[in-house]
């Protein structure tokens, strides 16, 4: 059995180490936590400790080199097992990658000129690593952008995950490219309006025209720099708010048959590993939704409307140091036992940071509940280049009016709670938003019992 | 609230402290003693950090030795930087776990420390973006410097302030790497000598508050250099 060896987060904020050098050679065996190699980041070195004990099989990343958080860089294993088939690790220097498996989502966006898919079209914590990878070019492509004072990042790369390749940067540099780029303060030359927003901005900063407000920083203030996460969190939401035009749309829905199917279903789903809340019914009434107006399922790049075909569901989950959108791919061909396990599963390793790469890409439509901490209703930003999101307010007893079977009203005690979709207007018409909602709300309340 | 154990060690050879360090920090991953802050003086010491190119030196290990200069091939964080007399050297042995598993987080913790102690002098240091350690702007020069080292989350190495420090030395090294910006102390700013017992309890006092630990001070008869204990 082979373990891989990854490079270690050092920190929220940290998203990638070089290693300085190997203690342990290939052919040596290492002990547990005995330390195997060491790595810089910021002036602080650490010493890194094996995961598991055995034999060194290979090292795939070399001293010296810079790779991002998560990359495999070395594999331990018994003496004598071979490493197999594994992939490359992902960093491994290629002077031109082959043509990489593209995300699923990938050849439909990539074919629209105006937003560069693979980035837009994940969630903040992958989004760091494509960036990062994006400008991560080989060591020849940094060459040459370095000797015609190119900047990498204006580049829209055709290789690995959005990777400048060197056909990329000659083919840029024979365009001109380079002079423009070369220039001051002249915006990305060959980057139409809408992609130099995604371009990572050094500072962070999203380039909106729009002057940023000076801070004055007083005695009794402390100033502390944003974390990566912080940062990207940061520029999407801005992004978001510039691209779309957000409305929203409000609809009260009744829990109260939901509720007695969970109190109902909740043992039975516990007893397989389920946890059966109310984000898993609105999971599934979303993916009814979703298949019967599949405009809410789309994405949107200004020019054309990207029909997703399949239905991967983010769920927001909120974490101390920021929020991470973990995707429950495939959403509409998995049950509801399936959606319960799948959605307390990445919860929980997002929380404990042990999410992997495309388990936060891929979104097609998202869902934020804000109400478990007390929210009645939100606005909530939609993911670009996703379409819509669903805000989940709380859920209370509310008194109601009814009508009992001989026609009279009186009150009546009600579960409820606020939905809220926020759309793309460019997209989709308030009719549709709101045909789409009525349905949910049909959906749930009255859940369909055969589906449990 | 956890405690931070501070010891002022006075003025101790740099391997001599390096070998202390690296005994606390075994001490401290096992859990033997609390997070503890060495406070105290280098006698003079060009350090190499694992970064550190030989380029970073000015001159040749002949005349270093000549001019009283110990080198050693470090392996904390960082490139070249110069320790000695009058400049207070903190090495924090703290666990970071479990709510400072962050390295950047840790080195701005450092950095605000030396930012605040300045601060109590009248001095506006800040930190300046890539480049880990507190400058003084307009000229941009340093003023403390940061290197540290982390294994399993425990640290040893850490900062160095110049408060008293003779800034001549310097010439020896292209400190940090840094060949286009200069290197300051709190007396050659300030225009008088400070009393390096005070900044270190300043210091102390920052950097309990920046790690959200309580202060405790060893008292002297604990300390573990008898021998070159209360020198400073």
């Amino acid at each position: 059995m082979a373990f891989d060896v990854i490079m270690p987060q050092m920190g929220e904020s940290v998203a990638e180490g070089t290693i300085v050098r190997w203690l342990k050679a290939v052919g040596d065996s290492v002990d547990r936590d005995e330390t195997i190699f060491e790595i810089t980041t910021d002036k602080v070195d650490a010493e890194i400790p094996a995961p598991e004990a055995g034999v060194l099989l290979e090292i795939k990343v070399q001293a010296g080199e810079t790779v991002e958080v998560g990359t495999i860089v070395a594999v331990i294993g018994e003496a004598g097992e071979s490493t197999g088939a594994s992939a490359p690790a992902a960093a491994a220097p290629e002077p031109e990658p082959a043509a990489p498996a593209a995300p699923a989502a990938a050849p439909a966006a990539a074919a629209a000129p105006a937003v560069a898919a693979p980035a837009a079209n994940t969630p903040a914590a992958e989004m760091t690593a494509a960036e990062l990878r994006r400008t991560k070019s080989t060591p020849v492509v940094r060459k040459i952008a370095a000797e015609h004072g190119v900047d990498i990042r204006q580049i829209a790369g055709t290789g690995l995950d959005g990777r400048v390749t060197k056909k990329d940067i000659l083919a840029f540099i024979a365009s001109g490219g380079a002079a423009q780029a070369a220039a001051p303060q002249v915006a990305a030359p060959s980057a139409p309006a809408a992609t130099a927003p995604s371009a990572p901005a050094a500072a962070g900063s999203v380039a909106l025209g729009i002057p940023k407000v000076a801070v004055n920083v007083g005695p009794n203030d402390s100033v502390e720099p944003m974390s990566r996460m912080r940062q990207v969190i940061s520029d999407r939401m801005v992004e978001s708010k510039a691209y779309s035009a957000h409305v929203h749309t409000c609809f009260e829905v009744d829990y109260g048959k939901v509720n007695a199917l969970r109190k109902k279903y909740k043992q039975q789903y516990a007893d397989r590993g389920g946890r059966l809340t109310f984000t898993t019914f609105l999971a599934k009434a979303a993916v009814n939704a979703l298949r019967k107006f599949p405009i809410v399922n789309s994405a949107h790049d200004g020019e054309n409307v990207v029909y997703r075909g399949d239905i991967n569901l983010g769920i927001a989950v909120a974490l101390d140091w920021g929020l991470i959108v973990p995707v429950v791919k495939n959403a509409d061909q998995v049950s509801l036992l399936g959606l319960s396990q799948q959605i307390a599963d990445l919860g929980e390793r997002a929380r404990s940071k042990k999410l992997k790469p495309d388990e936060v890409s891929g979104v097609t439509f998202s869902i934020t509940n804000p109400g478990v901490f007390g929210s009645q209703w939100g606005t909530p930003i939609i993911p670009q280049p996703t379409v819509a999101i669903l805000g989940v307010g709380t859920i209370e007893k509310r008194v109601k009016v009814v009508t009992l079977p001989d026609g009279t009203d009186t009150f009546g005690v009600k579960l409820s709670g606020y939905l809220t979709l926020g759309f793309d207007h460019r997209v989709i018409d308030g009719a549709v938003a709101d045909a789409f909602m009525g349905h949910l709300k049909t959906v749930l309340e009255n859940f369909d019992e055969t589906a449990m | 609230m956890r405690r931070l154990r501070v010891r002022y060690l006075g003025t101790v050879p740099y391997r001599q402290a390096w070998d202390l360090q690296r005994a606390l920090a075994d001490a401290r991953k096992i859990g033997e003693i609390e997070d503890t802050l060495l406070l105290l003086e280098h006698d003079p010491v060009v350090t190499l950090g694992r970064d550190g190119r030989r380029g970073s030196l000015l001159a040749d290990e002949a005349t270093l030795a000549q001019r009283g200069v110990e080198l050693v091939e470090s392996d904390r964080g960082g490139d070249a930087t110069f320790h000695g007399p009058g400049q207070v050297v903190g090495y924090p042995i703290v666990d970071l776990r479990p709510d400072m598993k962050d390295i950047r987080r840790y080195v701005a913790r450092l950095e605000e420390t030396m930012i605040d102690t300045t601060a109590d002098y009248g001095l506006e240091a800040q930190r300046l973006a890539g480049s880990p350690g507190i400058w003084l702007s307009n000229p941009a020069r340093k003023i403390g410097a940061i290197g540290a080292r982390i294994s399993r989350w425990v640290t040893h190495h850490g900062f160095a302030l110049n408060v008293n420090t003779n800034l001549d030395y310097f010439r020896l090294i292209v400190p940090c790497g840094i060949a286009d910006k200069g290197v300051t102390s709190m007396a050659h700013e300030l225009g008088h000598r400070v009393s390096m017992i005070e900044v270190m309890e300043r210091i102390a006092g920052h950097l309990a508050r920046a790690l959200s630990r309580e202060l405790v001070v060893d008292p002297p008869s604990l300390a573990v250099h008898p021998e070159r204990e209360a020198v400073s």
